[in-house]
């Protein structure tokens, strides 16, 4: 009797820590693990070759930033890949709406209203605006902050662009 | 002596606040929950959807799960973000889901011209029921299926048009 009412306590701990998590994670702040290439400077900083086990960086993502969709020019932001909603991309914003952005392979474009212009850091691994144009603002849900993990590398993820040729003149 | 008396009972009001609040932070967590995943009641209004919505505004009940699984298909009526500004969300149908070939009036006001247009990958195309009054697809072009904020399954307001939307015939 007594263990049973101990499990029934237990369960009831972990679904109300389950439960204000989830809520804290989806409105405030949450962390995700950043695989791939596609950022390299800026996150998973190692060259293909010379990994034996990569580990993937985690990042922290403020969610307070969806309730006004104010974003900066150079912010590294999650979103939703347009080709597939099940998937989350992460990017670094590069041109707002009413900027003009200048491509070598097309002409001059300019970002229509609500849509952003997102690009990888590492140009030459990286699947983004460049190849399917725009994104909207919409999609995005979430802005990166910080790295929390690896210990080395803990420290902010500040908004600079990092190549030239990236931006928008 | 007194302090101690003093400190015994303070100790036991904040016990209580913090239960309290607890239950207070658990009560807001369900909320956002069922909110975001769930269902959750939408005022809608606009002359887009005229023959299946009114024109003054409509309580209607959006759920969200088949959303997430993605089983939202053509026929459905569907609250979206609007690409245009993500903070405004719009109400229209699918008419056609990745792949599908649709074909649609450019001007139905003045013209008879129509295009056909594929669906790309991960994109839906949406269409208001009042097609002179609506600012959808046809404008905006695909609308990328992360964008999708729910389905609409009822009308709870105004009283005498209680039930399930009507599909378009």
């Amino acid at each position: 009797m007594a263990s049973q009412s101990f499990i029934w306590n237990l369960a009831k701990t972990y679904f109300t820590a389950g439960l204000i998590g989830l809520t804290v994670s989806d409105r405030y702040a949450s962390f995700m693990a950043v695989r791939g290439f596609s950022m390299s400077p800026t996150f998973n900083p190692h060259d293909k070759k010379t990994s034996g086990i990569v580990l993937d960086d985690y990042v922290l993502v403020e969610k307070l930033c969806l309730e006004k969709y104010k974003f900066s020019q150079g912010d590294v932001v999650v979103f939703r890949s347009p080709t597939n909603y099940k998937q989350k991309n992460v990017k670094r914003i590069t041109a707002l709406p009413g900027d003009w952005i200048h491509l070598s392979s097309f002409d001059t474009v300019k970002i229509p209203k609500g849509h952003c212009w997102v690009e990888g850091d590492n140009a030459a691994c990286s699947e983004d605006s460049r190849s399917h144009g725009p994104i909207p603002l919409g999609l995005i849900c979430g802005r990166i902050t910080h790295v929390v993990w690896p210990p080395q590398r803990i420290g902010r993820v500040d908004g600079k662009i990092t190549e030239e040729g990236t931006l928008p003149l | 002596m007194k302090i101690l008396q003093f400190a015994k009972e303070w100790k036991s009001t904040a016990k209580e606040l913090v239960s309290h609040s607890f239950v207070f932070a658990q009560f807001l967590s369900l909320l956002h929950l069922s909110h975001t995943y769930i269902c959750s009641p939408t005022l809608v209004y606009g002359p887009s959807m005229l023959p299946t919505l009114n024109f003054t505004g409509d309580v209607v009940l959006v759920e969200k799960l088949s959303t997430l699984l993605g089983r939202v298909g053509s026929g459905d009526v569907v609250l979206v973000k609007s690409p245009e500004n993500p903070k405004k969300t719009i109400t229209k149908r699918i008419i056609g889901v990745e792949g599908d070939t649709v074909s649609f009036l450019v001007d139905p006001a003045n013209t008879d011209r129509f295009h056909s247009i594929v669906v790309p990958k991960g994109h839906v195309w949406i269409q208001g029921d009042n097609i002179y009054a609506s600012h959808d697809s046809r404008q905006l072009g695909p609308i990328p299926y992360g964008l999708i904020l729910g389905r609409v399954f009822c009308r709870v307001w105004p009283p005498e048009d209680f039930g399930p939307l009507r599909p378009l015939e």
